[in-house]
């Protein structure tokens, strides 16, 4: 079982002949995901790490079946390219480009629910399941990507890319292991959010707890102490909320774009308050996720 | 970014929002002038953009005579290390019923909302004391906006008759002046039914989304916005403006948000969710930072230096602490390799500089090759945040 | 300049393939590589050197003319 992947999970890159994306899609590979094809206008007939390059997704979609999408070309190309993805049928898309408004990301997200496409991000990373297959950016170079993501028991959904890697790392380490990570996006508008995906780890059997890994800014982390108070899941969550510094500090913008507090609902002391009142294990330091992942699951 | 009130109110104005009689002065005189022209008692509003000033310090006068003291007052006032962009002179009237409206972006359901009120306010207050008296209306972002939303809205207000046409004119009005415009947050913490039956706002507060502020140059252009006038809740101090520069003129990478702190450890520190872990880590072992400085998203190896040269010559740093989370396409060598050659052309020893190099990940193998090479120890992913934190405490004592 | 990578151009081998000038300069995502004035060759952009990803485009595209050195090891 896994989230979103599996193991025959085809997919193509969007922007692949770009710094970013030449770097991942060979870590992909390397990994041994499924990369069919990769677009970038223009480049069409060239080859990047053994992977064709055409001028348009649906080139690809006509012939292949095609489970998912990275989108990571230049932000004002960003919206065009994720349209482009979902009207050739593409069902699972991923925006890494980061810095996209949140008007465009809204229309985005409008529009892949009308086509029944799930969107993940923008400014995310992506998905990995361990060993089964690697959708995105997660985790450098295969060699590196392995020492962080094994294989195990516990479902990680970060609002950061890079603390979904370090979370990971740390599972892993501790021996717990990962059952399927998804960096969901930092911005103040992403397609999915913690409340979307959950019910996809309590479908999993592999996953055992869920750690989420949140900031200041948003009500995503309301919205799960309310999931988890209306659902009765099997799932134990284990909840981190970075930037405490930033309550000192209102209306200036750390991290991501979606990091502010203005409103109350912003501020770290009420995501921790409100997750505790639900039942949500939440840690004091980032150290001591682990040991309460244990504590949730009994072992 | 926070646009003043009085910037906000030229938008309005341009799109044909009803708006209570005001205009901007400059200098106490000037107030005085406009309050006498306005005739009876004013509000003076102070343009400013810290958190809370504005709203904070807004004072009503009776007369001229009380505008031109309290003015004189209100341009004096500090707002995060700038003064008041003038002073709003407003007319104040008494009306039959008031209003609020506010238009953001609902993460939960990710599509723009507009909540109204039939009380004056800031929705997100109200939505503590009176969430009863709040109705809620969520609009497209890919479609165009249409009106029968707005009188949706206003016919959950309770409004009828010429109300409720009034009343949708202004919401589709300022709908779509949200939309065009990449508002991030707009808000309208008062609109006023006057005793002619008509409508006028009263108080504004608008933040444009600043991630699209290149595609709405000609807007800000138009309102007189200096180009890097990013309207931070304080003035940017000369360190905060080179990092700015450094990030602008290399698009390989992110470094952002940069910020001055009067600490003495020196961070060079991840983006994203790293940077923020790692501050409340540093500040939990009982460090200070001297700024915060959070690179990522794959920097150039120049960027690297650029950035690592400008926190080590601030006044007070003796070192820096390189840290991250596992980096994933951020790679560990090119990092490595900016910060030494930063460290380098100011003619220092990487390894006296250097408090902790904590960047496990991609290419971990190269970053520590080249480390050793200088001689410094390389943190391993064993190392945790917490604890490559307080090392480097400890270190810079 | 360049403190940790070193490219060695070998143009004699370079020029004997029609286009692998220009090749050199499209794959290379740092822009190591620049046309030479003399016809199918490149020159090394030092200033770029250290930027080096070590993509590998380089030196898959002619095994023979480049070679790249990491200066650390």
């Amino acid at each position: 079982m896994a989230v979103i992947v599996h193991e025959d999970f085809q997919f193509i890159v969007q922007g692949i002949t770009g710094r970013e994306a030449l770097n991942f899609t060979r870590e992909c590979l390397q990994y041994g995901s499924k990369i069919i094809g990769g677009v970038t206008p223009g480049k069409g007939g060239r080859e990047v790490y053994g992977v064709p390059v055409y001028d348009t997704v649906r080139e690809i979609t006509e012939t292949q079946r095609v489970d998912g999408t990275i989108i990571t070309v230049p932000l004002a190309f960003a919206p065009d390219a994720a349209y482009e993805a979902i009207d050739a049928g593409i069902k699972e898309v991923i925006i890494i480009t980061e810095g996209i408004p949140r008007k465009d990301a809204s229309a985005i997200v409008e529009y892949a629910e009308l086509n029944g496409a799930r969107l993940i991000g923008p400014n995310c990373l992506g998905v990995i399941v361990p060993d089964v297959c690697r959708f995105g950016s997660l985790g450098g170079p295969a060699v590196d990507c392995r020492k962080a993501f094994k294989p195990g028991v516990v479902g990680v959904m970060s609002r950061s890319g890079g603390m979904t890697t370090e979370i990971c790392n740390a599972l892993t380490l501790s021996g717990l292991g990962v059952s399927t990570a998804i960096s969901i996006g930092g911005d103040p508008v992403i397609g999915s959010t913690y409340v979307d995906l959950i019910p996809l780890f309590e479908a999993d059997e592999d996953t055992k707890a869920v750690v989420v890994y949140s900031e200041p800014g948003g009500t995503a982390e309301a919205d799960l102490a309310r999931w988890t108070q209306e659902n009765d899941s099997r799932l134990p969550i284990v909840a981190f909320v970075a930037g405490q510094f930033m309550d000192e500090m209102p209306g200036m913008s750390f991290g991501h774009a979606g990091t502010v507090v203005n409103k109350k609902v912003d501020s770290p002391a009420d995501k921790m308050r409100r997750m505790r009142e639900a039942g949500i294990s939440v840690a004091e330091e980032i150290g001591d996720i682990p040991d309460l992942v244990r504590q949730a699951i009994g072992n | 970014m926070r646009f003043y009130e009085f910037e906000a109110k030229q938008l309005l104005k341009k799109h044909r929002i009803p708006l209570v009689q005001s205009e901007l002065a400059k200098t106490a005189d000037e107030a005085a002038k406009i309050a006498s022209d306005i005739g009876g008692p004013v509000i003076l509003k102070p343009q400013a953009i810290a958190p809370g000033v504005a709203t904070a310090s807004a004072k009503e006068v009776a007369d001229p005579a009380g505008a031109k003291a309290v003015a004189a007052e209100l341009l004096g006032l500090d707002d995060g290390g700038r003064k008041p962009n003038g002073i709003l002179v407003e007319a104040r009237p008494t009306g039959e019923a008031v209003y609020s409206l506010s238009f953001t972006y609902d993460g939960t359901t990710k599509r723009p909302v507009v909540a109204a009120s039939d009380m004056a306010g800031k929705i997100d207050d109200l939505g503590d004391t009176h969430p009863d008296r709040i109705v809620r209306r969520h609009f497209s972002a890919l479609y165009p906006f249409s009106d029968y939303i707005a009188k949706e809205l206003a016919k959950s207000l309770g409004l009828g008759g010429n109300d409720l046409k009034r009343m949708t004119r202004i919401v589709s009005g300022l709908a779509r002046l949200f939309l065009d415009y990449d508002f991030a947050d707009l808000d309208i913490t008062s609109l006023v039914k006057l005793g002619d039956g008509n409508f006028v706002v009263l108080d504004v507060q608008a933040d444009l989304e600043i991630e699209a502020r290149h595609r709405q140059r000609p807007m800000l252009n138009e309102l007189g916005f200096s180009k890097d006038d990013l309207r931070q809740v304080r003035e940017p101090t000369e360190f905060e403006l080179a990092g700015a520069r450094i990030d602008e003129e290399d698009i390989r990478g992110i470094i952002s948000p940069i910020a001055e702190f009067d600490g003495n450890i020196g961070l060079v520190i991840g983006a994203g969710g790293g940077s923020l872990t790692l501050t409340d880590a540093v500040r939990k072992h009982g460090g200070r930072p001297a700024n915060y400085a959070a690179i990522g998203g794959n920097p150039s190896v120049d960027k690297a230096r650029r950035l690592t040269k400008l926190v080590l010559s601030k006044p007070g740093v003796e070192k820096i602490a390189v840290m991250s989370n596992v980096v994933s396409n951020t790679r560990a060598d090119l990092v490595a390799r900016g910060v030494i050659k930063g460290i380098i052309e100011l003619g220092f020893e990487p390894a006296d500089k250097i408090l902790i190099f904590r960047v496990p990940g991609a290419w971990e193998a190269d970053a520590a090759k080249i480390l050793q090479k200088y001689g410094i120890e390389y943190c391993d992913r064993t190392v945790s945040i917490s604890e490559a934190a307080r090392r480097a405490v400890a270190k810079a004592g | 300049m360049a403190m940790f990578i070193r490219v060695d151009v070998d143009n004699t081998v370079i020029e004997k393939t029609a286009s692998l000038a220009d090749k050199l300069v499209e794959v290379c995502p740092v822009k190591i590589f620049k046309l030479a004035s003399q016809p199918n060759a490149v020159e090394v952009v030092e200033e770029n050197v250290d930027e080096c990803t070590l993509c590998d485009l380089c030196t898959q595209a002619t095994p023979e003319g480049v070679r790249v050195v990491k200066l650390y090891e």
